[in-house]
Order: structure tokens, then C-alpha cells, then sequence
């Protein structure tokens, strides 16, 4: 253990300046710099998002935009509204697909919505929904069980451009084997290709999907609770937040819940280490589903 | 200059924290060497294994990843699964589960992303890396085993360069040589040695590491 640090990772400078900045240092400092940028001119939040993950992101966006270092990228945000829209985009991970981990969906299936019936009008909440796969995944499972129709889903999302092509429902037709393939294991009770139309490369999602669904924006760094749910998913949102936040939205959920409402989490994700453990009940561990227990 | 580095240095507190990374021959290649490590290990350790979706589910049908399943029953030291938060702690053994990129947090807690894969690989041992040298900095030793893919190459770099300890599987003795190969053309690597001295030296390094202080 003779140097530890190798002069490749330090800026060094020599004559009256005399720190020596390790470059991990120094790009810290940049994206402390570079989050403050985006909430003073935006209002976005980041600061409580999980760090290495978001690092990454603002690397792969720096990257992709031809910029050298971070502190070219805080000009930009600054400056050009057209660049954040795009920062935002990046900060988003949106990889999704329908009926993805088809186990969920069916236990959701079996267990929820055979309690949801009992309802007269069902809200749900589809927090993060991305690009929209499993808004349209749940509203096949919703339809098959007779209760799409008494049924509002709220599909919120901060990510403009995701929830633009949520709207669209056009996806890449190619993608349908692998839908039609976890719609099956899912427990699907018809044909897949009945939800959808393909026309050259792209298939289209039935409008009668539609049309319980509202499409709004919603950031879950600050915005509040809006209706009281039977349901709420938000399945992959939370790894991307830091413990305060996770707990803060959370808390947004368990308020938005009514009592006996359910909560999917996505698979890494759970209420083990969270203030509201104590006010839900696990009832499917594996496929995370949680039932809020406590009245406020 | 070498003066500024010295005193740049922050206390040195010796090394906390082992990163394995293996890919194809990888099953064989742990089981020769985790098993080997005593209960009292001073570091923590965290493997990432390349496996298939198909490749999880335990035998004991219980819910549990089969690799954490499979070392549990083989190893001294306690072996688990990386959860979202879990804060790491020395003398335990992680095993990164299939499909989430895994990442270390500088609160050295462990946080998972769905970003897209990095070297065909999801989890990749890059990213792994990567954020595990910018947690541990020069307490940090990375291990490249057998593999055929150049995932790791990378991140191992990454940790040289931020004053952490390389070591790299002797090609020849790896079941498949790409990865090791790769890892060892991307920098001066700290040691190559061969899968079965691996353990030994570790012990014997991590015993002197604390003998230092």
C-alpha cells in the first residue's frame, strides 16, 4: 500500500495553486453544482435521487451531447430550455415492456382485482408509467375481468416525451411476440393480437384501452397526493431514490390510498426500511404487494 | 509533487471492501475460492456473476436466489443477496441477483438501476465497479475471474485509478481467458495470480493490510 492514489486521477497544479483535486472531487462538485442549476432554473429536484445511478445518467447524457465535462452541461441547462428537455429525458430510465414479470401480473390478477370487484368505481394510479406498456397491460387484465368500465387509471409521469408516446399507444410491432409471450404467462384469459392492430412496424393498442385512462403529468419529486386510490403501482421508480425521497413519496402514497388500498412495488423495491412499513401488510412478497392497514 | 500526494492522503484505514467480477466457468471458479475465506474475513465482499433470467431459482424452491442459495451452504461466511439500502458490512458476502444493473452508493449501501445493459451484460461488472470506486476509492480491491466477455475492463481501471488494489485470474488457469485477457490489457494490473493461490493471498493480504496501521 505504498501511493494509493495515481496521478492520473488527480489534477494537479502547480506554483501559488496548490490543491491537488482528485477527479472524483471534482465531478462531485460539478453535479452538486449541476442539480442546484436545474431546481434554481426548473424546479426539478435531484438532489434526493440515488447518487452513483444518476452520475451515471448525467455521464451517458454528457456523452451522447458532445459535451466534455459537466460544467459545460450546467451552461446549457441554464441557458437553453431545449437542452434541459432532453437532460429530462435522459434522467429518466424508461426501459419497460408489457406484462414485464408476468408473476405480477397474475398474482395481481388473483388476488386484487378479485377484491376490487366489490367496488363500485375503482381509482387507480400508475405512478411512473413511462411509455405506457404496463398502463396497457393492467387495462387488458382490468377488461378481461369485467372491470375496465367502472374503472378511472390515472398514468402519471414527470417525462413529457414518455407520456407523448403513452398516449400514442403505437408500439414497435416487433415487440409483440415478447408481449403475446408474458400476456400468456400472465394468465391473459384471450388473444393478445385482440388488443391490438399492427400495421407495417408498428402495432397500435386498442382505443377502448383508452379510454378509462388519463395521461398527466406529475412529478413525484414534489407533487402531492390528487385523488384516493384502490390501487397504486409503481413498479422501478423507487430504486432510483434516495432513502428521504422514497420515504416522501411513500408517505404521498399512503395518503392517496383509501383504506384496505393495495400498492405494487417493483421487484428490488419494498417497505422493509421505510417509515410506512407499519402501515401496510405484504401480502404477496415476491410480487411486492402491499395493503395500507391504518386509517390516517 | 509526490509530497502534495502524500498529503492529500486521507488517513489510511486500510482496505474495506472486495468487488468480484466473473462471467462464463464463473460457478466453479467462486466455488474453489469463497469457501476458502474465513468467517472473520475483514472485507466485505461483493460478487457479480454474468447468469441468465433462467439460471435463478433455487432449488430448495424457497424464494431465494440460487447463488446465495448455493454459497450460503458452501461458504463460512454469511452470504446474502444485495437489497435495495442494505448498508454493506465487512465479513459478509453479496451476491449481485440477475436483471438490475447493482450499484454502491457512497453511503455504501447498495442501489439497483434498469438502465440498459453495459457490455451486453445487465448487471454489468462495470457499472458495478465503477460506483464501488467511487464509493471506496483506495479501499477498494477488484478481482476479474474467468469469463468471455470484456466486461470489468473498464471499472477495474477505475479502481486503480482512484488509488485502489487490481487483481486479475492467471488466464491460463481460467476456464475462459477473454475476460481476465481483457482486464489485463487495460492497465498495470496489481497482481495475476492463479485461481488457486487467490484465496490465500487475500487472507494473507488482508492480515498484513491491518498489521500496518
Amino acid at each position: 500500500m505504498s501511493e494509493k492514489l495515481t496521478e492520473e486521477s488527480l489534477l494537479i497544479t502547480k506554483g501559488r495553486f496548490s490543491n491537488v483535486v482528485n477527479k472524483i472531487e471534482l465531478e462531485d462538485f460539478e453535479i452538486n453544482l449541476l442539480l442546484q442549476a436545474v431546481l434554481f432554473r426548473y424546479g426539478y429536484d435531484f438532489h434526493h435521487y440515488a447518487r452513483a445511478s444518476i452520475t451515471r445518467r448525467i455521464n451517458n447524457c454528457m456523452r451522447k451531447t458532445g459535451l466534455s465535462n459537466i460544467s459545460e452541461m450546467i451552461a446549457k441547462i441554464l441557458h437553453d430550455v431545449d437542452f434541459f428537455e432532453l437532460f429530462l429525458k435522459e434522467m429518466s430510465v424508461t426501459v419497460t415492456e408489457m406484462f414485464r414479470d408476468p408473476e405480477v401480473f397474475n398474482t395481481l390478477r388473483q388476488q386484487v382485482f378479485t377484491q376490487l370487484k366489490t367496488y363500485s368505481r375503482v381509482n387507480i394510479w400508475h405512478a411512473g408509467c413511462a411509455t405506457g406498456e404496463e398502463v396497457y397491460s393492467v387495462a387488458i387484465m382490468l377488461k378481461e375481468e369485467g372491470l375496465l368500465s367502472r374503472c378511472q387509471i390515472y398514468a402519471t409521469d414527470f417525462n413529457n416525451h414518455s407520456l407523448t408516446i403513452a398516449e400514442k399507444a403505437i408500439y414497435p410491432a416487433e415487440k409483440m411476440a415478447e408481449f403475446t409471450h408474458n400476456y400468456i404467462l400472465s394468465g391473459g384469459k384471450a388473444s393478445f393480437a385482440d388488443y391490438y392492430q399492427a400495421k407495417h412496424q408498428h402495432a397500435k393498442m386498442h382505443s377502448s384501452l383508452k379510454e378509462h385512462i388519463t395521461f398527466a403529468n406529475h412529478n413525484l419529486m414534489k407533487d402531492q397526493s390528487f385523488a384516493k386510490m384502490h390501487l397504486i403501482i409503481c413498479r422501478n421508480v423507487l430504486i432510483y431514490f434516495d432513502q428521504v425521497l422514497q420515504n416522501q413519496v411513500l408517505k404521498v402514497f399512503q395518503q392517496s390510498l383509501l383504506h384496505r388500498g393495495y400498492l405494487l412495488l417493483g421487484d428490488k423495491e419494498s417497505l422493509d426500511f421505510s417509515d410506512q412499513s407499519k402501515n401496510f401488510l405484504c401480502i404477496a412478497k415476491k410480487q411486492k404487494i402491499y395493503q395500507k392497514i391504518n386509517y390516517d | 509533487m509526490i509530497e502534495q500526494m502524500t498529503t492529500h492522503q486521507t488517513k489510511k484505514e486500510g482496505y474495506t471492501a472486495l468487488v468480484i467480477g466473473v462471467s462464463a466457468g464463473g460457478l466453479a471458479a467462486l466455488e474453489l475460492f469463497l469457501p476458502q475465506l474465513p468467517k472473520l474475513f475483514s472485507l466485505a465482499i461483493i460478487v457479480l456473476q454474468h447468469r441468465g433470467q433462467n439460471s435463478v431459482k433455487s432449488i430448495e424452491d424457497n424464494d431465494e436466489d440460487f447463488l446465495v442459495d448455493y454459497f450460503k451452504a458452501r461458504c463460512t461466511m454469511p452470504v446474502l443477496e444485495a437489497t435495495m439500502g442494505d448498508k454493506i458490512k465487512t465479513g459478509h458476502i453479496y451476491i449481485a441477483p440477475v436483471q438490475y444493473h447493482l450499484l454502491i452508493e457512497q453511503q455504501q449501501t447498495f442501489s439497483f438501476s434498469l438502465e440498459p445493459p453495459v457490455n451486453y451484460a445487465r448487471p454489468s461488472i462495470d457499472v458495478l465497479f465503477e460506483s464501488a470506486s467511487h464509493c471506496y476509492k483506495n479501499q477498494l480491491i477488484g478481482l476479474i475471474l474467468t469469463g468471455a466477455s470484456s466486461d470489468g475492463s473498464q471499472g477495474l481501471k477505475m479502481i486503480k485509478l482512484n488509488g485502489g488494489l487490481t487483481i486479475v485470474q492467471e488466464p491460463s488457469t481460467a476456464e475462459a481467458s477473454f475476460m481476465p485477457t481483457a482486464a489485463i490489457a487495460s492497465h498495470k494490473v496489481d497482481y495475476i495470480l492463479p485461481l488457486k493461490d487467490i484465496s490465500t493471498f487475500l487472507i494473507n493480504f488482508t492480515l498484513k493490510d491491518q498489521g500496518d496501521d
